[in-house]
């Protein structure tokens, strides 16, 4: 150790703890995935006062329809498969991803999307079906809150199917270099997030909603 | 970050490692295969025994009700491990605090909004059947 050091502490020495008080450099986006998680656990927030709102209005039917004679449970399976099928192939993205080969994080990226717009195809026909119904968001306090909630959640797989078809344009003009990877590791935490909501969604408004 | 020093002792007295320490580039779990096909394995069961027992009615409506919470729960366990890879040591331990703290947070918000309105519908308003409300 240096002399300075020696007479300030002459025993002490093990002791010492060095600190660098320089400006060091910080690879760029090195805290972005703990960032954007943080995002998620915000929506998160944004989900569970959605859900609260549903479990305290969701039995004011005001002398409209209820669950039982709304929902259409083979629908919903179908939907909740969508949603699981495109988590998967996300998944599958990411492991080509990792593994460097473009064209394949292409390819499952693609059908990932396909998925999506499936499921965001089938919630708007039933969503179109309630209205034509007269079962849309003004008919009850249930049905606000049912629209508000599951809507939500479908704005979200909206914003997460242009997010994606961006992100592919993006690998495609410049490669799977570390910025795009990045992209595609947060959005990978969203599409993972959004099915999570999903769970929430499929059992305590409709298979709840069901067995009332 | 100076606790990674005292953990590890060997590295302390190497003064090179301690000013390149700050190799915070790629602490992120990547999935593997594996992970992910037992993720979604356990999903599809996790998804279809809810939605077999409420299209079928086989059990009682309040048993059906805490099986298919539970399902719901271990579900979410699942879909967090294998596909989002949460893990105690993501982002030095942050992710996994910001979770907790967001779990806590959600609790609180949803027992509490349930169980003062479930008390203020029984217990504030009389007339409520009068008004003919149903459900």
């Amino acid at each position: 150790m240096s002399g300075t050091n020696m007479t300030a502490t002459p025993e002490g020495d093990e002791a010492t703890v060095f600190y660098v008080v320089d400006e060091h450099d910080h690879p760029e986006g090195g805290s972005t995935m703990l960032g954007f998680w943080i995002y998620l656990m915000s929506d998160c927030l944004i989900f569970a006062m959605l859900f609260a709102t549903y479990g305290v209005l969701g039995t004011s039917y005001a002398g409209g329809p209820g669950p039982k004679e709304l929902f259409d449970l083979p629908l919903v399976a179908l939907n909740t498969s969508m949603l699981l099928f495109s988590s998967i192939t996300y998944g599958f993205a990411m492991l080509a991803m990792n593994d460097g080969k473009q064209r394949a994080t292409q390819g499952w990226l693609a059908i990932t999307g396909l998925f999506g717009l499936a499921f965001l195809g089938i919630e708007l026909y039933e969503f179109s079906h309630l209205i034509h119904e007269n079962a849309g968001p003004t008919r009850s306090a249930f049905l606000s809150s049912f629209f508000t909630l599951v809507g939500t959640h479908g704005l979200h797989v909206t914003f997460g199917l242009i997010w994606l078809v961006v992100l592919m344009v993006q690998v495609q003009v410049k490669g799977l270099i570390p910025a795009n990877t990045r992209r595609l590791m947060c959005l990978s935490l969203f599409w993972h997030f959004l099915d999570v909501i999903w769970i929430g969604v499929f059992t305590f408004v409709y298979l709840m909603g069901m067995l009332r | 970050m100076s606790a990674d020093y005292k953990a590890a002792p060997a590295h302390s007295a190497d003064l090179d490692s301690a000013v390149h320490h700050d190799d915070h580039a790629d602490d992120h779990a990547h999935g593997s295969r594996k992970d992910y096909v037992i993720g979604f394995v356990l999903s599809v069961i996790l998804t279809a025994i809810p939605f077999w027992l409420v299209m079928t009615n086989p059990l009682s409506q309040q048993t059906t009700a805490l099986i298919i919470m539970a399902f719901a729960i271990v579900q979410i366990v699942v879909h967090m491990i294998y596909f989002l890879h949460m893990n105690g040591k993501n982002e030095g331990g942050w992710s996994m605090m910001a979770l907790l703290f967001t779990v806590v947070v959600v609790v609180i918000a949803l027992s509490g909004s349930l169980w003062v309105m479930y008390h203020m519908n029984t217990n504030m308003m009389p007339a409520a059947t009068e008004m003919g409300q149903m459900g």
